[in-house]
């Protein structure tokens, strides 16, 4: 088993290097820098010597590869840079927006399941009743729904009209904040989610050893929980990894939206002024996240399912 | 109490529901099986036997359902019990084989787990019973090291292995009926005969009645004393299983019988064709008019392309279902 993560933390090393060298190249290629960027907003008007020299002191004037090779040498220090804006370390600043994107990712994600799954169940448990027309409607809305106006009239609802929560902004870890956003972004991988459920508990329940356990004289109540929920959980599961990925890559519109001070909202604020150290620190952290969250699940399927072989 | 079978069907019908209409997949299944006797059932694939099975545990799914007749399984009407009361036969006295030990097994689940469920549903068994009575279940079918084996989930065991457990759960608690459907289909021949030595010894060992599903006509007439002869959800032959090989009287059974290969045939005979019947089983929803053999029959007239035969009895105790016999 302590193998097996080894060996699957050793396979995301050139994932990790394959998806910087593309961040590299990307802003690399797209007209702009730093300095060019403050004076594309209006706010200052710099002149060709001042850019010049900022772009001398980033080391922006070097060639390609000689800043490539500057990149990866000091990736492998575990060194991801100084932030042009801020003049901190990338890892200083990326670490204060983690946790909070963090607290958004594993709320929603935790709405999703803790709604979706139970839900599609249900719809399966019951094909063609009320609950599973109702909720597999409610799933095609939900995957269709675009996040931003969802959250938007959330805030509309309840925070002006009800009342009840704050519209935006992070409260100072005030779990309150964490409510409205954590639902529109929620939304989309609770919907697939009870689509997936219910798919897979479907096919289950047509499944031979279902049969087999119904001929056993169980009732349906154990055959659900004694043979059906765990062949469910691991399609479920692998289910719940990738949709991680998804909800970390889209948090970027939702903490813009909700004013929240997470990785999402620190990239975006990153591209607008190409501030690139922390847009690559970034990128490479959200793509750890995603890989370290489905090496997880993988962990998990193997031990929920013996036939998968620990390689 | 004795004298009285221990499953008596009756004009069993089975429907298959298709939009509104609904078809009759089985229809005038009559028969009955005494206490530890083994009965056959053969004929091709989908006319009928599976289902038959399943209704007799009583686990038709939609879209197929009892469509008429009785069952009587120890004097008392299945179709007629409660959900709870029939859950406690399925299983306790009434078990099932299935063809295919791949996929009967939970795959998640060990082995021993599975077998320990049957004690635990059944005999008020803790856990932890269970699983020692799992361990002496999996010796009684000749699993080695079973103490060891029980902890193996379905994956790790052959084709074999996985139906001697099949059949470790359906005898668990010594059931009055077993019914096996197609239990060697999937397996090596050289598997087959150990797995029917099996069944037969532990079915007369507990004085179990077993219902035999094949398509394999030589082992029907290896295992049961009578054999049911089903074609396109009818019985259309009941006999003594030496009279159905010696004089078939259904053309049906006839063309099972002469389709049968012999070993050594070819250094007697020569190079010949094995026979067959022609054609294959209508589908439900085009069952032909009249009797249901005769776009087959090498002998239909027009009586059988216009009436249904009935069942004629034999002198020999048993019965066909053909107008020539009338």
């Amino acid at each position: 088993m302590l193998s097996f993560i080894v060996r699957r933390l050793l396979q995301t090393l050139p994932i990790v290097l394959a998806v910087a060298a593309l961040i590299f190249v990307m802003f690399s290629v797209i007209p702009g820098t730093f300095a060019s960027s403050m004076s594309d907003d209006g706010r200052s008007v710099l002149d060709a010597e001042v850019m010049a020299r900022m772009n001398k002191e980033f080391g922006l004037d070097d060639p390609v590869y000689v800043r490539f090779g500057k990149y990866v040498a000091d990736l492998a220090t575990f060194d991801l840079g100084t932030s042009f804006r801020t003049r901190q370390p990338v890892a200083q600043v990326i670490a204060d927006r983690l946790w909070p994107t963090a607290q958004l990712a594993f709320a929603s994600m935790l709405f999703a399941i803790v709604v979706g799954v139970p839900l599609g169940f249900i719809a399966a448990l019951r094909p063609g009743s009320w609950v599973d027309t109702i909720s597999m409607i409610g799933a095609v809305s939900g995957l269709s729904l675009p996040k931003f106006w969802l959250g938007l009239m959330l805030m509309y609802l309840f925070a002006l009209v009800l009342g009840w929560l704050p519209s935006f902004g992070y409260g100072g870890g005030d779990p309150r904040y964490l409510i409205l956003p954590s639902i529109a972004l929620g939304v989309a991988p609770l919907a697939l989610l009870a689509r997936t459920t219910r798919a897979a508990v479907l096919e289950i329940m047509n499944a031979d050893f279902v049969r087999t356990a119904r001929s056993k004289g169980m009732s349906e109540g154990k055959v659900v929980r004694w043979h059906l929920t765990r062949n469910a959980l691991v399609i479920i599961l692998t289910t719940i990894g990738l949709q991680f990925g998804t909800v970390i890559g889209q948090a970027v519109v939702i903490e813009k939206l909700f004013s929240w001070p997470g990785l999402g909202s620190l990239l975006v604020d990153s591209v607008t002024l190409r501030d690139i150290p922390v847009v690559q620190g970034s990128i490479l952290v959200i793509v750890l996240l995603f890989l370290l969250i489905n090496m997880l699940v993988d962990v998990l399927c193997a031990i929920i399912d013996p036939r998968i072989k620990y390689t | 109490m004795n004298g009285q079978p221990l499953l008596e069907v009756e004009n069993l019908r089975i429907d298959l529901a298709a939009g509104d209409t609904r078809f009759a997949a089985v229809q005038d299944v009559s028969f009955t099986i005494n206490r530890g006797e083994t009965m056959g059932l053969v004929g091709e694939s989908g006319c009928g036997k599976s289902i038959t099975a399943l209704a007799l545990i009583g686990l038709l799914r939609h879209p197929l359902m009892i469509g008429g007749g009785t069952i009587r399984f120890d004097g008392r009407e299945i179709q007629k019990l409660p959900a709870s009361e029939m859950r406690g036969l399925r299983g306790n006295r009434i078990a099932m084989i299935f063809q295919e030990p791949m996929t009967a097994l939970n795959p998640l689940s060990p082995v021993g787990r599975q077998i320990a469920e049957m004690f635990v549903l059944h005999k008020g068994a803790s856990w932890r019973e269970a699983e020692n009575l799992a361990v002496e279940a999996l010796a009684s079918v000749r699993v080695p090291a079973p103490e060891r084996r029980v902890k193996d989930y379905p994956h790790q065991l052959s084709g074999g292995m996985r139906q001697r457990v099949m059949i470790a759960i359906a005898l668990a608690c010594g059931p009055d009926l077993l019914l096996a459907d197609e239990p060697t289909t999937a397996l090596d021949v050289t598997v087959q005969a150990e797995i029917l030595d099996l069944i037969r010894e532990l079915s007369a060992a507990k004085g179990t009645a077993v219902l035999m599903i094949s398509h394999d006509l030589g082992l029907i007439a290896n295992m049961c004393r009578r054999v049911g002869v089903m074609y396109a959800g009818k019985l259309v032959e009941e006999r003594a299983a030496e009279d159905v090989f010696r004089s078939p009287s259904h053309p049906y059974t006839g063309g099972l019988v002469a389709s049968l290969p012999l070993l050594g045939a070819r250094a007697r005979h020569g190079r010949q064709r094995l026979r067959e019947i022609s054609g294959v089983v209508p589908p439900v929803s085009a069952f032909p008019k009249g009797c249901r053999f005769n776009p087959r029959c090498h002998a239909s007239t027009d009586r059988c392309r216009a009436e249904d035969p009935v069942v004629t009895a034999l002198p020999d105790g048993g019965f066909v279902r053909c107008h020539y016999h009338e």
